[in-house]
């Protein structure tokens, strides 16, 4: 039995819950619409910054870092063509695992991990990271073919630092490596965005701020999966400067091969203005090794090599000056009224007032009666030994003081060594002993505590040159701006100069060390023959450990880091100084036999190559020196 | 031969032959909108918009023959319909492929579809005629029956996983229960039970991704590269398009691939972005249109099968545009709701398109 059905209240009952959820969805509509409203209304802008911050990338356009040439205009560093590996982490979901597969793809090295690992932790993530530089031709087209499995990884042409002279300049221009962790604490990270390099050592250190340019901004639209749409905007980067070096690169591939396998150190100087000529440290190494940073093994081996090529000899390394310093001591003897002309005997040795011990002269026969022209020409060490004495070590340590020892030179290249002028109150302030007399005796002929560095060496020559004039050494001669091409001329810089109590003490000391090349009986008459110019110089041997009293020095039985260094110092031609020069060959024996020919060498040809002078093929009117 | 069928139906000579007009003008506006932003959305892909035409004409021409369906008859064919898309979800859960992770899948060999998606229409219609075979409102062993009927098919496709569909399809027959007035006593209580079975239900019915996704609406931004992706991409394109929006074919967030699944289920997005918050109050107000005919046809049907089918496909339609709009800006999760007539994909269409041609039926049916 169907029961009997009120039709109209069953319609009645449908339509009022009809109604009912007729209003609900008037509800929720208005629900839709008021969430629209804000968001499309009121919350527009920030959502289309939000919009605009999603498409358009921004990628720092790197700037081409200056040029480095030496005086003649030959490249010392330039910027060659590399295939980069980049990503964009802000593209990268999962870092790790992108590593992992493109480790498959291509060698990664843990230390290049190590690097790309953090540098995305130190920059934000919007920033390229390069993960691998010069890549070859092979892993170029491997990546090619699977670049598009990876979305936020780029190939990218990039600028990468060379130098074309290799370890010729690995001293002095030094080198640019990619900005590691701790560089990162040092700089202004906003003046490196998008750069990988930054100078490490030398000029490309000393003059980063004029080399390295200033970043450019390039913004992009990219679609969600970083490919690039489209350019919006390029804000230019601004080069580098282009700085030139007063080095000689002619000057110092010469020195290097007047080394001849020899450890040792070259500085050759312009007196009139300080420029360097040359600045030779032996052995070197390959500065190119450095720039994609070098292999933990490879720089293993050149840190432990017994040779030191990373050691820069001609900034850091402090030798004794030895008998270099003996035209210095006679300056600083007639400065302090010590009569050029009184005479002192040499028979071979010399002791103290009621002490035994002998001061042995390197002429075991003695020089007989020495005046300071002589002593100087022939280089008495006894002569020197009654000096220093007659002196005291303070007067020489205030004389060699204003010529410069003891101090930094201030040349523009960090971590110069200041050498050591040894004095009483040094003495006890460093090693809490007092100053023995003994010791102001060997100070006379440049051994004992006294250090020099082969730059202050040829400083000191310079300022011998100039009569008193001293100059700050220094490589840097003039920066241009690459756009407008307009050369800026860097001034010269003058120290105190110092005045000797008579102008002619300095023409004393000139003439004698004039004859120690020139003159019949000079230690360097060896290189004073064929020559068409003067050069005013100096032999030293330096020794490296010292000879007890009854024991004879013989190289040939000397284990060679034990033998003598050679030294020279002079400048040339001696009565219009163009160059000063200061060579150090170490465990090389007498300062005659082996560093005055070098020195000699390089003098040749800088003044006859070089500078056009005192060639026999012409007059000397020709100069290369802009 | 539409002719026929109508002949074969005496009881219905007084109806009106044509098919309900402002209905067809409304769909066919709407479905021009989507065209419109599909070309744009699937970024001028012609062979797309082809597919797009194609279904669109079939489901169009299956709404027209469901419309000469009389209403008695679809009442008959209600309970075989249902029971089977009942043996058709069991099917896929043990046949079904993996589409999308999930199985919800038959293939058919020359095409594949959702069982899910035939429930969309069963569920309503078996829920209706079962209601409307007693005295309304209904007691409680009939309602208990519905109950039934709507819980098993849900159940059975949020096992596929389907969480969006079983609610949506679990909502359509939960509206038609509604309608046939179970006392507000009883809609009351359940109501408090359900919410305090939430929590319930959160720890043991929920996937851990659904559950994730809930979690990402209340703070999308707290993952902005994982799960809340899709939400900011999207709320971001929404808020991007302002009043009148960055132009067709000119929206970033669109064109540049921002918005995910920009052609299917997060369209709306692109729409928005591209026609600002003008052309959003258009395509809400056509769908309102819709909805309130579809209840305007319910109101005046003639019996009760009619109303109840009616009103519960009108409020289900309101139910997609809803949840769809209501997740693509932010109020409620994602869950994989189609935007109706716009949104690419043949399933779906079809589906609402058998849905307005029933409306179309019932609104033919009543007394000119």
């Amino acid at each position: 039995m169907i029961p009997i059905r009120d039709h109209m209240n069953e319609a009645l009952v449908v339509r009022g819950r009809l109604i009912f959820l007729f209003v609900i969805v008037l509800v929720l509509t208005l629900v839709l619409v008021l969430r629209l409203s804000h968001l499309q209304i009121i919350q527009h802008k920030k959502f289309t910054a939000l919009a605009l911050e999603n498409r358009i990338d921004l990628f720092s356009v790197s700037p081409v870092r200056g040029l480095i040439f030496d005086r003649n205009g030959h490249t010392l560093a330039t910027n060659v063509r590399s295939f980069n590996l980049e990503i964009l982490p802000d593209k990268v979901a999962d870092l790790e695992q992108l590593l992992d597969e493109l480790g498959q793809v291509i060698e990664l090295t843990p230390a290049q991990l190590e690097r790309f690992r953090s540098l995305t932790r130190h920059r934000p993530s919007f920033e390229v990271q390069t993960i691998k530089a010069n890549l070859s031709e092979r892993e170029v087209a491997t990546l090619s073919v699977n670049l598009h499995r990876y979305p936020g990884v780029r190939l990218q042409v990039r600028l990468q630092r060379n130098y074309p002279e290799g370890e010729l300049t690995a001293h002095s221009v030094g080198y640019v490596g990619r900005i590691g962790p701790d560089d990162m604490k040092q700089v202004d990270l906003n003046a490196y965005q998008g750069m990988d390099y930054i100078g490490k050592s030398g000029i490309e250190n000393q003059y980063e701020d004029i080399l390295r340019g200033t970043t450019g901004i390039s913004m992009v639209e990219t679609n969600a999966h970083g490919k690039i749409i489209r350019h919006v905007n390029t804000d230019q980067a601004e080069a580098g400067k282009t700085i030139h070096l007063s080095l000689d690169i002619e000057l110092q591939r010469e020195g290097v091969r007047a080394l001849d396998g020899y450890e040792g150190a070259i500085v050759a100087l312009d007196p009139d203005n300080g420029e360097v000529l040359a600045f030779v440290s032996m052995p070197s190494y390959d500065p190119n090794e450095f720039v994609n940073g070098i292999g933990e093994r490879q720089y293993g081996d050149l840190r432990t090599s017994e040779l030191k090529p990373l050691f820069n000899r001609a900034l850091y390394g402090q030798y004794a000056p030895g008998s270099t310093i003996k035209g210095f001591m006679s300056l600083i003897g007639m400065d302090n009224g010590i009569d050029p002309k009184q005479r002192v005997f040499c028979p071979g040795w010399f002791s103290l007032p009621g002490k035994t011990h002998r001061y042995r002269c390197w002429k075991k026969t003695g020089h007989g009666w020495m005046d300071s022209h002589e002593a100087i020409v022939q280089s008495c060490d006894v002569y020197f030994y009654d000096l220093a004495q007659k002196l005291g070590i303070d007067k020489i340590h205030k004389g060699m003081s204003r010529l410069g020892f003891g101090q930094t030179t201030g040349i523009d290249l960090l971590g110069e060594q200041s050498g050591l002028m040894p004095s009483k109150a040094w003495k006890s302030k460093a090693r809490n002993e007092p100053w023995f007399t003994g010791e102001t005796v060997i100070t006379g002929i440049g051994q004992g505590y006294m250090l020099a560095t082969p730059l202050q060496l040829a400083v000191s020559m310079a300022t011998l040159a100039n009569r008193g004039k001293r100059i700050t050494p220094r490589f840097l001669s003039g920066i241009e701006y690459p756009q407008s091409g307009i050369r800026e001329e860097i001034e010269p810089q003058l120290e105190e100069s110092i005045a000797a109590h008579q102008d002619h003490y300095f023409d004393l000391v000139i003439q004698s060390m004039h004859d120690v090349v020139h003159g019949v009986r000079g230690t360097a008459r060896g290189i004073g023959r064929d020559i068409n110019y003067t050069i005013a110089g100096k032999t030293g041997t330096a020794q490296v450990r010292s000879i007890a009293q009854n024991e004879e020095y013989n190289e040939e039985l000397t284990e060679k880091k034990y033998r003598d260094h050679s030294l020279f110092v002079g400048f040339a031609p001696h009565d219009d100084p163009k160059i000063a020069i200061a060579v150090i060959v170490e465990h090389a024996g007498s300062g005659s036999r082996t560093a005055a020919p070098i020195a000699r060498r390089m003098i040749d040809f800088y003044l006859h190559k070089q500078l056009g002078l005192f060639s026999d093929s012409g007059p000397a009117t020709e100069t290369v020196n802009s | 031969m539409l002719r026929q069928a109508r002949h074969t139906i005496p009881e219905n000579s007084t109806a009106s032959n044509h098919v309900d007009r402002p209905l067809l003008i409304a769909i066919l506006i709407v479905f021009g909108i989507g065209m419109i932003v599909l070309y744009s959305a699937t970024g001028a892909d012609s062979d797309q918009m082809l597919k797009h035409g194609i279904r669109a004409g079939l489901a169009f021409a299956l709404m027209f023959i469901v419309s000469r369906i009389s209403s008695p008859t679809l009442a008959r064919w209600s309970l075989n319909l249902y029971l089977f898309a009942l043996l058709l979800l069991v099917a896929v859960l043990s046949i079904g492929i993996i589409g999308k992770g999930a199985q919800r899948w038959i293939d058919l060999g020359l095409f594949r579809f959702q069982p899910s998606e035939i429930m969309k229409i069963a569920i309503p219609m078996a829920t209706a005629w079962v209601l409307s075979r007693s005295i309304l409102p209904p007691k409680i062993g009939v309602l208990l029956l519905t109950v039934v009927i709507v819980l098993v098919p849900s159940i059975l496709i949020m096992r596929q996983p389907d969480l969006g569909t079983a609610l949506l399809v679990a909502l359509s027959g939960v509206a038609v229960i509604f309608l046939a007035g179970p006392s507000w006593k009883l809609v009351v209580s359940v109501v408090c039970v359900m919410i305090a079975a939430a929590p319930v239900l959160w720890s043991l019915v929920l996937e851990d991704y659904q559950r994730r996704r809930i979690l990402t609406l209340f703070d999308p931004w707290s993952d902005p590269l994982g799960a809340g992706y899709h939400s900011i991409q999207s709320i971001i394109a929404i808020g991007s398009g302002g009043i009148d929006g960055k132009g067709w074919l000119s929206g970033t967030q669109s064109q540049l691939e921002f918005i995910p699944e920009r052609s299917t289920d997060f369209i709306f997005s692109v729409l928005a972005e591209e026609f600002g918050i003008l052309g959003v109050l258009l395509l809400l107000s056509l769908y309102l249109f819709l909805v309130i005919r579809g209840l305007v046809i319910a109101y005046q049907a003639e019996d009760n099968y009619s109303r109840l089918l009616a009103g519960g496909l009108s409020v289900t339609f309101f139910f997609y545009v809803f949840v769809n709009v209501g997740m693509v800006s932010g109020i409620l999760p994602v869950v994989g709701v189609p935007l109706p007539f716009i949104s690419y994909g043949g399933t779906s269409m079809v589906t609402l398109m058998v849905g307005f041609g029933i409306l179309m039926s019932i609104s033919r049916g009543k007394k000119a």
